[in-house]
């Protein structure tokens, strides 16, 4: 059981990634965007963070940035959701300090596998 | 796994359909002379880029495919390797129309329609070949149509089952750990692939003094047995490959190099699958009709519900005092109790009002389509229009909303139609060349007036009151005020120009418009002036729940007449009362004939209709013509809460609903059409029968 932070400014996906981690047994906090988080992020501890790219107000890769500024969050390990699969978006991602990436499309039980690898 | 999927369908519907109204108001306002507007773009991108992301998802593989080709093309708009071009906008918001079809479909768990796509998704693909094989772009743009999961392509590639050793030298840069990459986790991965051994080489690490924990100073290697493919072993240090230095090689055949090339990943060719959504015809999207949707949901905001469980607590405590009062009371505590039933009467007010609240959207959600109408109008029309709109965040109960919005489009279209001129005659009558069109809406008294103002030809009463009298709608226009005139639009059959227009005017309009707008409590009103344009008045009650009742006494029962249809009550005078065909009373009112109509007489309640000494007459705006109702008695004027008549009893002609009263008695709501209609009926028996 692990408290996770799920940032994606879709409601739909969100939620379907906080069940699927809360129905696992993790904890889940969510968030609309990267100014959220961040802002959730400060108030609480939080073992992954699992983040959309393309959001309103703070992006992904900003938030993953602003993220590993924090003493707290030097090496929690940070997920990117994507649906582009470019070595572009993913070496920005890596370079902003993120753990690794999900691609989109993707069911439960791979978001189940690629958060337990991250988890200790 | 047993997490549902489906019950994450019904948000991702609504969020997508948003997520339209986004891309759609987004490229309205977008002004293709004025230079790149960086945060618009890139607001329609991630719209777009939502929806894809979501389909894919719950598994709506057209929907992605489609939304990709958006998607595809905005991305190089948004990278400035394409412009956006009048041609690619009009393209982006046909396929809001064919998106929303489709959520439409989705929802009512229907087929799609694939072939409304296809002809956008092939001006999307020729957008994209040509300027690909043309070379605009420089970089390398992400293949349309392209396999979105990399990963599940790969997965398929070629497959042995040999069991082989592995040798991995895996030497971390030091800053490996600061993006939560930590080797150990790999590791463990490693070590669920099969049999496993790890060396650990410390030869970097410092001395204790100059060392820093940020930093990753070993490097490992790693024997491996396993079944899995060297491709699996690599996806494991996938998220660190541009942070190591990493060899895997075969031990275990050493002659197998070979076997390396072999299992890169091969990009797919791009236009393979740009293929399926190809179409021969271009086929214009058909505005499909409302369907049965599944139940609704309102979206509230935090502050509102927050406010809400405030108020109950306040109630709560307003009660326990209340209770403790009562417990042991004497007349001493009358002070105390008066005070108590005040607070309570403060407390439930506000729990109404907010409650109240909870169901109000801003009437943004109804004039959003309005942009949209007006270019396609003003394409369609040549016609040019100016769209002014006012008073966006004005809140109206979202049942109200959903019912009005119909009307108002037809209004909208009627003044594009009607009401402007083209851009020649504007200019000949010295108006500008662009027509204006506003709408507005704003509280006035207990409800909400909706105004849609053009700055048009306006009403030409001569033109209106030929057409009526051709059509037989008057006699005689004699003694007409203008407004009894404009009124006359309204009337079933009515059409004033000579030919029927796509837009507006097949003559059904208007008299719907009126209808569905009383049926909702509400009333219009036209003020217009030839030359100077048209102003249309839309009156809406805040809310349906709740309604500002007149209490009326028939015999001994009490029932309740809608305020807002009362246009005045008086005494009788015996004198102005004259029997007209047969057995119709009328009341003589300044100059009009007022038929009678007796709510006792009609519900049973009392026979003594035609004694008319004591009673009052209640004056009411019915469908098309006052009438005048005969009570026993006016009561007060309150507040009244609906409650359903249908839901709880049956259906009752002439009444709408009913209400629970103060002495906790049941009263009856009028339906005053209602009561019209089953007046009328009567009296046409009531004739046959003396006949």
């Amino acid at each position: 059981m692990a408290q996770l932070l799920v940032v994606d400014d879709s409601t739909s996906m969100r939620n379907m990634v906080a069940a699927t981690l809360i129905h696992a047994g993790h904890g889940v906090k969510d968030a609309e965007n990267g100014q959220v988080a961040l802002d959730i992020a400060k108030e609480n501890g939080f073992d992954a963070v699992i983040t959309d790219l393309n959001m309103p107000v703070m992006d992904g890769i900003t938030l993953v940035k602003e993220l590993r500024e924090l003493d707290t969050y030097t090496y929690t390990p940070i997920l990117l959701l994507t649906t582009e699969s470019s070595a572009e978006k993913k070496s920005a991602g890596k370079q902003a300090g993120a753990t690794g990436w999900l691609v989109k499309p993707f069911d439960p039980e791979k978001l189940l596998h690629t958060i337990d690898r991250v988890l200790d | 796994m047993s997490i549902d999927l489906e019950e994450f369908h019904q948000i991702f519907f609504e969020e997508s359909l948003e997520n339209i109204d986004v891309v759609e108001q987004a490229l309205i306002d977008i002004d293709l002379e004025s230079p790149f507007d960086a945060e618009l773009i890139n607001s329609i991108f991630r719209a777009a880029h939502s929806i894809k992301g979501g389909s894919g998802t719950f598994g709506f593989t057209e929907v992605t495919n489609f939304t990709h080709l958006m998607e595809a093309l905005l991305d190089e708009v948004r990278d400035g390797h394409r412009t956006l071009t009048p041609e690619l906008v009009d393209a982006l918001l046909k396929s809001c129309d064919c998106l929303r079809n489709w959520f439409a479909s989705l929802q009512a768990k229907e087929a799609l329609d694939t072939e409304i796509s296809k002809p956008i998704a092939k001006i999307y693909q020729t957008m994209l070949n040509v300027d690909s094989s043309a070379g605009v772009s420089d970089t390398p743009v992400e293949p349309a149509g392209a396999r979105i999961d990399a990963d599940s392509a790969s997965q398929d590639s070629v497959i042995t089952d040999n069991h082989k050793t592995w040798l991995i030298e895996f030497i971390p840069d030091n800053e490996i750990l600061l993006s939560g990459n930590e080797p150990v986790r790999l590791f463990r991965q490693l070590q669920q692939m099969g049999e496993y051994s790890v060396t650990v080489n410390t030869n970097k690490l410092p001395n204790i003094k100059s060392l820093v924990v940020d930093e990753c100073y070993l490097a490992w290697t790693i024997q491996l047995q396993t079944d899995h493919q060297k491709q699996e072993i690599e996806e494991i240090f996938e998220w660190v490959a541009d942070e190591c230095r990493l060899t895997i090689t075969d031990i275990s055949n050493c002659s197998d190099q070979q076997l390396e090339e072999s299992v890169e990943p091969v990009q797919e060719s791009n236009n393979e699958s740009v293929k399926i959504i190809q179409a021969d015809k271009l086929t214009e999207i058909k505005h499909t009709t409302k369907r049965a949707l599944p139940s609704s949901s309102i979206r509230v905001g935090i502050d509102k519900i927050d406010n809400l469980i405030n108020l109950v607590g306040e109630l709560v405590i307003t009660q326990s005092m209340l209770s403790e009062l009562g417990s042991n009371f004497d007349m001493s505590k009358i002070d105390k109790l008066s005070n108590g039933l005040e607070q309570l009467l403060q407390n439930t007010k506000e729990l109404q009002e907010n409650v109240m609240g909870i169901r109000m959207l801003p009437i943004s959600f109804s004039f959003n389509r309005f942009p949209r109408m007006t270019r396609d109008l003003s394409e369609q029309t040549g016609k040019k229009i100016d769209l002014i709109i006012n008073g966006e965040s004005t809140e109206l109960d979202k049942t109200v909303m959903e019912k009005i919005s119909d009307p108002l489009v037809h209004l909208v279209r009627n003044a594009i139609d009607h009401g402007i001129e083209f851009p020649k005659e504007r200019l000949a009558v010295g108006k500008s060349e662009n027509g204006t069109i506003k709408l507005d809406a704003y509280h006035k008294g207990g409800s909400i007036v909706v105004e849609i103002a053009d700055d048009g030809r306006g009403i030409n009463c001569d033109a209106i009151s030929q057409k009526a009298l051709e059509k037989q709608l008057i006699s005689s226009t004699e003694g007409m005020t203008d407004s009894q005139i404009f009124e006359l639009i309204f009337e079933p059959g009515f059409s004033t120009v000579e030919t029927v227009s796509d837009i507006s005017g097949r003559g059904v309009g208007m008299d719907v418009v009126k209808k569905n707008i009383k049926s909702l409590g509400g009333r219009i009103e036209i003020e217009s002036e030839e030359g100077k344009g048209t102003v249309f008045k839309v009156h809406l009650p805040l809310t349906l729940a709740i309604l500002d009742g007149q209490l009326i006494r028939v015999g001994t029962e009490i029932c309740i007449i809608p305020l807002i249809s009362i246009v005045e009550s008086l005494q009788i005078k015996q004198e102005m009362i004259k029997k007209v065909s047969g057995n119709m009373n009328v009341y003589r009112l300044r100059d009009e004939n007022i038929p009678i109509i007796s709510v006792g007489k009609e519900f049973g309640l009392s026979s003594s209709a035609d004694n008319f000494d004591d009673q009052l007459l209640v004056i009411v705006d019915g469908d098309d013509c006052k009438v005048g109702l005969l009570v026993d008695d006016l009561l007060a004027q309150q507040q009244v809460v609906i409650k359903s008549l249908e839901a709880n009893y049956k259906k009752i002609e002439g009444v709408s609903s009913a209400t629970i009263l103060g002495d906790g008695s049941v009263a009856m709501i009028i339906d005053i059409p209602g009561l019209l209609s089953m007046s009328a009926k009567r009296s046409i028996s009531s004739n046959k029968h003396v006949a």
